[in-house]
C-alpha cells in the first residue's frame, strides 16, 4: 500500500517536472520571441503596421513566396509521390542512390544549393548562350527563386510517405489487382487514403519550408526590389535600411501565414476522417 | 478527399499557368534596373521619384525603376554573373572594371559622363560614441592600444578599401617611408575587433550591438547615422582622408538586349541636373557641381559634429583629401594593396 502510494507520488513529481521543462522550453524557445516580435510590429500603432503589410514591395514579395510555394508544392507533390511509390513496390539497381540523393537537399547548405544553380544556369556556364537565345532568364529571375524553393523542398513529401508505404506492405493492394482494379484506381482507392496524414503533413512541412526559404534564394535572387525580393529577403532588407517596425511587420505576416497552413490542415484532416 | 483533391488541383492550374508564363515571356521591358552598393537605398529611392517625373515631363513612357543594393563588389560579381541590370552605380571603379572584364561594359566608361563618370563623392569620417569618450581626433589615435575599431573588409566592401588607402595617405604624409606605413596599418588592423563583409553591416555593428570606440565610416552612412539616433554619436573629421568616387555605368550589353539605351542614359545623365544635385547633398554625399557644393557648405573649420546641422550645411571643406589617381588608379592600387598576396593580406592574418 505504502509502496503504491510512493510510487504514484513519484510518478505524480515526474509528469510535472517533464511538463515543466517542456513549457520553460517552448516559452523561452517559441512563445517569447513571437509575442516580441508581434509588440514591435505593432508598438508604431496598428494604422502604422497596416500600412507596412499593405505597402506594394511587401505585397509584390507576398506574391512572389506564394507563387515560389505552390509550385514547390505543384512538383514536390508529384514527385514526392512517384519516387515514394517507385522506391517501395520496386525492385531495381541503384534503388539506394535514388534514396541517397533524395535527402541531398536536407544535407547541403542552401547557400551551396543556390551557388551550384548560380553556376549551371549563370553567365559562365555553357548552357548560358543556349538560355539567351531563348529568351529564357533563370538566374536573378523569378524561375531561379522558383527553381531553389524546389530544391530545398524536395524530400519532404517523399520522405513523410515512404516509411508508411513501407510498413503499409503490398497485400491490399495485390488483392486489389486480382480482383481486377486498374493501376490508378488502386492507388486512389486503397493506398492513397493510408497514406493521406502523412502526405498532408509533409505539405505542411514542404510549404512552410518553401515560405522561409532564405539562403538559396538569396544567392539566386539578386535581391530587386519589387521584382524577386521574396518575403525574407524583404524582412532583410527592411531591418537592414533601419526600418525595424516594418521588418517586424512583415515578420509577423509570414509567421500568420504558417498558422493559416496549419489551419489548413486541421480543416482537410478533419473533413477527410 | 477526392472532392477535394481535385479542388486542389483545379485551383493550382491557372497558378500554375501563370507563372509559366511570367518565366519565359520575352515582352518589351517596362522597368529598368540600377544595381547599386549598400549605403545608396536612401539616396536613390529618393532620385527614383525625383526622376520619373522629368522622365514624364520629357516625354518618356510609363517605366519603373527596379533597385538592389548589397556589397559592392557581391553586386559587381552578380551582374557579371547575370544579373540584368540596366545601370550599375557602384562604390568604386574597380568593381565596374570587374564588370567591362567580362564584356559587358564598353571600354571608356569612366569618361562616358562628367566627372570621371562619378555624379556624387564622399570622404571617410570616424564615427565615435557621443562625447568621444576615448578622445579620438586622427588617425594616429587608432594606433592606440586601447582604441577598438570598427571597418569592414576591403577584400569585400568598396568602402573598406577607402578607408585603408585613407589611412595609408595619413602616414604616408607623416614622413614615414613604406616599411613605416606598413607597420602602422599592421597595428591599425591589429586594433580592429570586427571586420564584417560590408559598409551596412559594420554600421550595425557599432549602432545596434554597441561594438567598438570608432567606426570608420562612408561620410554619409555617419551622417545618417546621426540622422537616425540623435544625440548618441558624434562625427569626427580627420586631418586627411580620400575622396570617394562612387562611379556610375551604362551595362551596355543588357541595355541593348533590353533596349533601354535612352533611358539608362537619361537615368545616370540626369544626377548632375541642379535638382539631383540637391537631392545628393540633402543624402549626405558631396555634390560634384561646385555651385550646389558651397550651398551645404560649413564655413570655417569644424572638426566635431555632433547633430545634423538646422541650416543643412554639413560639408566640411577643410580636410586634404586624396584622389585615388595618387595610388596610380584603382588597377595599381588593387594588384599592390588587395589582390592575393597584396599588402593587405601581409599585414591581416
Amino acid at each position: 500500500m505504502d509502496n503504491t502510494s510512493q510510487i504514484k507520488k513519484e510518478n505524480r513529481l515526474v509528469k510535472w517536472l517533464l511538463i515543466g521543462v517542456c513549457a520553460v522550453f517552448l516559452a523561452v524557445m517559441l512563445v517569447l520571441p513571437l509575442i516580441y516580435i508581434i509588440y514591435t510590429s505593432l508598438a508604431a500603432g496598428f494604422q502604422k503596421f497596416f500600412s507596412e503589410i499593405t505597402d506594394p514591395y511587401t505585397i509584390k514579395a507576398m506574391k512572389l513566396t506564394i507563387i515560389a510555394t505552390v509550385w514547390a508544392l505543384a512538383v514536390n507533390t508529384i514527385f514526392g509521390l512517384c519516387a515514394a511509390w517507385c522506391l517501395t513496390r520496386f525492385e531495381f539497381k541503384g534503388k539506394k542512390v535514388i534514396s541517397a540523393l533524395i535527402d541531398l537537399p536536407l544535407t547541403i547548405s542552401p547557400v551551396i544549393a543556390g551557388l551550384v544553380f548560380l553556376l549551371t544556369y549563370g553567365r559562365q556556364s555553357i548552357l548560358y548562350p543556349l538560355l539567351d537565345r531563348l529568351g529564357v532568364s533563370i538566374i536573378f529571375a523569378v524561375p531561379g527563386v522558383v527553381l531553389a524553393t524546389i530544391f530545398v523542398t524536395f524530400p519532404y513529401i517523399a520522405r513523410e510517405v515512404i516509411p508508411v508505404l513501407n510498413s503499409l506492405g503490398t497485400d491490399e493492394e495485390e488483392a486489389a489487382a486480382l480482383m481486377g482494379m486498374k493501376g490508378f484506381t488502386i492507388f486512389r482507392k486503397i493506398t492513397f487514403p493510408h497514406i493521406r496524414f502523412a502526405f498532408l503533413f509533409g505539405i505542411v512541412l514542404c510549404s512552410a519550408r518553401a515560405m522561409g526559404e532564405f539562403g538559396a534564394v538569396s544567392v539566386l535572387s539578386g535581391h530587386l526590389k519589387g521584382l524577386t525580393n521574396t518575403l525574407p529577403l524583404h524582412v532583410e532588407m527592411l531591418y537592414q535600411g533601419y526600418d525595424f517596425t516594418g521588418a517586424f511587420a512583415v515578420s509577423s505576416l509570414l509567421i500568420l501565414m504558417a498558422i493559416v497552413i496549419l489551419i489548413l490542415r486541421n480543416i482537410f484532416e478533419k473533413k477527410d476522417v | 478527399m477526392k472532392k477535394s483533391t481535385g479542388k486542389i488541383l483545379k485551383c493550382m492550374l491557372p497558378l500554375a499557368a501563370a507563372v509559366l508564363c511570367s518565366g519565359c515571356g520575352m515582352t518589351k521591358r517596362d522597368y529598368i534596373i540600377n544595381v547599386s552598393y549598400d549605403p545608396t537605398r536612401e539616396l536613390y529611392e529618393s532620385y527614383n521619384q525625383l526622376f520619373l517625373e522629368h522622365w514624364r515631363e520629357i516625354g518618356g513612357t510609363e517605366i519603373e525603376i527596379i533597385q538592389s543594393h548589397g556589397g559592392s563588389g557581391k553586386q559587381a560579381l552578380e551582374v557579371a554573373n547575370g544579373l540584368e541590370a540596366d545601370v550599375v552605380t557602384l562604390a568604386l571603379e574597380q568593381d565596374i572594371n570587374a564588370i567591362a572584364d567580362s564584356g559587358m561594359i564598353d571600354e571608356g566608361f569612366i569618361n562616358e559622363f562628367p566627372e570621371d563618370s562619378a555624379p556624387y563623392t564622399s570622404s571617410i569620417v570616424f564615427l565615435v560614441r557621443r562625447d568621444n569618450p576615448k578622445d579620438i581626433r586622427d588617425w594616429d589615435d587608432l594606433l592606440r592600444e586601447d582604441v577598438d575599431v570598427i571597418t569592414p573588409n576591403p577584400k569585400t566592401s568598396g568602402g573598406a578599401r577607402w578607408n585603408y588607402l585613407a589611412a595609408w595617405y595619413y602616414f604616408e604624409k607623416q614622413g614615414m617611408a613604406e616599411e613605416e606605413v606598413v607597420k602602422a596599418m599592421e597595428t591599425l588592423f591589429h586594433n580592429v575587433l570586427v571586420l564584417d563583409s560590408g559598409a551596412r553591416a559594420s554600421t550595425t555593428t557599432f549602432v545596434e550591438n554597441g561594438q567598438g570606440d570608432v567606426l570608420l565610416a562612408w561620410e554619409n552612412e555617419a551622417f545618417l547615422s546621426l540622422k537616425e539616433y540623435p544625440g548618441e554619436y558624434e562625427i569626427v573629421v580627420p586631418s586627411v582622408s580620400v575622396r570617394c568616387q562612387p562611379t556610375v555605368a551604362i551595362v551596355d550589353e543588357m541595355v541593348r538586349k533590353h533596349e533601354t539605351e535612352t533611358i539608362a542614359q537619361e537615368y545616370l545623365q540626369y544626377l548632375y541636373s541642379d535638382e539631383a544635385q540637391e537631392l545628393v547633398a540633402e543624402n549626405y554625399y558631396r555634390p560634384v557641381q561646385q555651385e550646389v557644393l558651397q550651398q551645404y557648405a560649413i564655413e570655417g573649420s569644424q572638426r566635431v559634429i555632433q547633430e545634423i546641422p538646422e541650416d543643412q550645411k554639413w560639408i566640411v571643406e577643410d580636410v586634404d583629401l586624396v584622389d585615388i589617381a595618387h595610388f596610380g588608379g584603382w588597377k595599381e592600387a588593387t594588384r599592390k594593396h588587395f589582390a592575393d598576396g597584396g599588402v593587405f593580406d601581409s599585414i591581416y592574418e
